[in-house]
């Protein structure tokens, strides 16, 4: 009996170039001598540095841990000694370089104390999310968003968890290998998974082009007595592995714009990302490796390899014999949606899947859009691909999106289909880029306006305060001399009228010439007398 | 006839209230064309349009007194967003009014500054950290390198730097564009 199975629209059939690469078993490289550790390795803020230069670390040591709520920690991926803190080359379309920690190895590989969960059948769904936080596990599928988020339910329900084993785009095989050499790790942390979520139904969908790992994973689900967990075989169409496009083939139900899967009760994690689970919970590994396939007609053996993060390109390179050539082109990732790498010194990280190395191809000139409308007919979100184009090419940016540029997957399937040969992905994403540069700028011009505002206003309010404490001492002033004056005026009113007083008292008074005895007016007299004389005596003298 | 013009008049009368009163109940404070041109603005307060900053040449716009391509720091995207809004033409920047320059941000020589405060006075967001006698420093989040502070600067340690680019805030670009070199 086989489930009932629904389509999206669009998709792509595309040449799988799978089995080149699923030749040989899963081999480990040997850790390089020097690891470059990028801070920022997921979707989020960047971890925070918590080792110093000169440090001696051990694998899996914490060497960056978490910084707020939507980020993950990074780990030491072997043991030795942090040799620099600085800016290095990342696997970024931008060429730019990022904080990276460079750890010189020892050779030793020696883990630090692994901490698993006791009893991970007990431990509460918050634990299990801790230690997945704390084990740095992102989505190991391409996106990296850490995962310890997307198995938070908070108040939704959860009907289905699907891992995703689709694989849809060519070469890339790793998720291949794993579940054919590795079925029990993605079984064990598909239960801790659906436990976290308190998942009703967890649903393993492989395309049908990987019968192996469709057996290897049944096989092992029969040993099982009783399980929620199901293996779903889909069929095979690019790109069946988007998150969403996956929904709809599994479920029927639709993921709305803008919306997230669990808000209709679906979740989406990749199989490589629950083995990663089981480890970081059962055996308390944090992610420090993971595997890549090295494909392509460059490579001489093409394989999966478990490479250490950190380790660079041209490490990778030595140990698969590429030959170095001027005509090589190197993507990590697939070869729709896959980003080219300039600098061998790059490191893998969490997401690199790929490594496809391939003769550089020259893509042929862009002709004018002839309005065919095939990229409409294989867009998988549905969208209208040639109005996203004219829009994106006019700059007009209110208008891309309102034909949704943000459901745009980045799928490649519009440009492998043009017939002119434009290069219609880039423009989404210039135009994408574009506008969240916008409201970055937004937001802080309306920083600076709020700043700028205020400060007219304290200007002005200061002006204010100013001119209402001038005006409240003129006053003061004013009125001091009113009253000053007042008592000035008392002052000398007060003096002017003692000696007024005075005046009329002297007046009054009498004079000690006044009511003399008849001997003192004698003496009067004789003295008046004498003066005269003596007057008279000092006239003639003269 | 008569019924027609009383008709016709008593609905003019009632509709003429009815406006009267729409006018006063729902009248709108302040001019909504100045705060939507000023919310378009790039808020660098620079003056380099001419008018004493963002707001005021925002409602010199709504007054048609300027045209919209005096904002140098805005550049293209300012200008055709304007443009968008009050149903002009686009046009080239100005030149007289300056060239589209990339990001800056000012930065002080703390080695030179004297702590002389006239860049915090000169500063139209409140940018600059710094008290008399004492070395200021540029808060570089808030700056909108609007320049003002260069003038009144009497040692000229002011440097404007400009803001790279780093992964997260990278722009893809244009399709056919060679990209220039990091």
């Amino acid at each position: 009996m086989s489930p009932k199975l629904w389509k999206f629209h669009g998709g792509l059939h595309l040449p799988g170039h799978k089995a080149e690469s699923t030749g040989q078993t899963i081999s480990t490289m040997p850790v390089a001598t020097q690891l470059i550790v990028p801070v920022q390795q997921h979707i989020g803020a960047a971890a925070h540095v918590l080792v110093e230069v000169g440090q001696k670390v051990l694998k899996g040591q914490p060497i960056a841990r978490a910084e707020g709520a939507v980020s993950t920690s990074i780990h030491a991926p072997s043991s030795g000694t942090v040799t620099a803190i600085e800016p290095h080359s990342v696997p970024h379309p931008s060429g730019l370089k990022d904080l990276c920690i460079v750890i010189d190895t020892d050779g030793e590989d020696r883990w630090a104390t692994r901490t698993p969960i006791d009893d991970p059948a007990l431990a509460s769904a918050d634990t299990l999310r801790q230690q997945i936080q704390a084990s740095g596990i992102v989505g190991m599928g391409g996106a990296g968003f850490p995962s310890h988020l997307k198995l938070n339910p908070r108040t939704h329900v959860v009907e289905t968890l699907i891992l995703n084993g689709a694989e849809c785009e060519p070469y890339i095989t790793c998720d291949d290998m794993l579940m054919r050499e590795r079925p029990l790790d993605i079984l064990r942390g598909a239960r801790l998974m659906s436990r976290a979520l308190a998942a009703k139904t967890v649903v393993i969908a492989i395309e049908d082009n990987k019968p192996e790992a469709l057996a290897a994973i049944s096989a092992e689900l029969g040993k099982a007595a009783t399980s929620n967990i199901e293996v779903l075989s889909i069929p095979t169409l690019y790109p069946t592995g988007g998150e969403r496009q996956l929904i709809k083939v599994v479920t029927g139900k639709e993921v709305p714009s803008k919306g997230l899967p669990v808000e209709i009760g679906v979740v989406c994690h990749n199989v490589a990302t629950a083995a990663a689970v089981y480890r970081a919970v059962e055996l308390g590994e944090p992610l420090v490796s993971r595997i890549v396939t090295i494909t392509g007609e460059r490579v001489p053996e093409p394989r999966n390899l478990e490479v250490v993060f950190g380790t660079p390109l041209q490490a990778v390179l030595d140990y698969c014999q590429v030959a170095d050539s001027a005509d090589i082109e190197i993507l990590m990732g697939g070869p729709m949606m896959g980003l080219p790498l300039h600098d061998t010194q790059t490191p893998i990280v969490k997401t690199s899947n790929c490594l496809l190395i391939r003769q550089t191809e020259t893509k042929p000139a862009a002709l004018p859009c002839i309005r065919c409308g095939a990229c409409a007919e294989v867009c998988p979100a549905q969208l209208l691909p040639q109005q996203l184009y004219w829009h994106a090419r006019a700059k007009a940016y209110d208008r891309v999106q309102d034909f949704h540029l943000f459901d745009c997957i980045e799928c490649g399937c519009c440009d492998q289909v043009c017939p002119s040969n434009i290069p219609l992905v880039d423009y989404y994403r210039f135009a994408k880029t574009e506008i969240w540069a916008q409201e970055r700028e937004k937001k802080v011009s309306d920083l600076a306006r709020e700043r700028h505002e205020f400060r007219e206003f304290r200007l002005q309010r200061e002006k204010d305060e100013r001119a209402a404490r001038h005006a409240q001492k003129k006053k003061a002033v004013s009125s001091d001399d009113a009253k000053s004056d007042d008592a000035k005026k008392a002052a000398i009113q007060a003096a002017m009228d003692r000696a007024k007083a005075k005046r009329d008292n002297v007046g009054a008074n009498a004079k000690n010439t006044d009511n003399l005895t008849e001997a003192q007016q004698r003496q009067v007299e004789e003295a008046d007398q004498r003066r005269a004389k003596m007057k008279e005596n000092s006239g003639e003298n003269e | 006839m008569l019924e027609a013009i009383l008709i016709l008049t008593l609905i003019a009368v009632v509709f003429g209230l009815l406006l009267g009163f729409a006018a006063i109940r729902f009248k709108v404070e302040g001019d909504p064309i100045v705060d939507q041109i000023d919310s378009l603005l790039p808020q660098t307060q620079c003056g380099q349009c001419g008018y004493a900053g963002c707001r005021p040449y925002a409602t010199a716009i709504a007054a048609d007194e300027a045209d919209i391509n005096q904002c140098p720091p805005g550049g293209e995207t300012v200008i055709l967003s304007l443009a968008d809004l009050l149903g002009k033409d686009p046009k080239p920047l100005s030149e007289e009014h300056g060239v589209e320059k990339p990001k800056m941000v000012a930065v002080i020589d703390e080695q030179t500054c004297i702590g002389c405060t006239l860049c915090i006075q000169a500063c139209p967001v409140d940018c600059i950290l710094g008290a008399g006698k004492q070395m200021h420093t540029v808060i570089e989040k808030e700056c909108t390198g609007c320049e003002l502070c260069l003038p009144p600067c009497p040692v000229d340690c002011i440097l404007m730097v400009e803001v790279g680019s780093d992964p997260s805030t990278w722009k893809w670009p244009y399709p056919g564009q060679k990209e220039p070199q990091a």
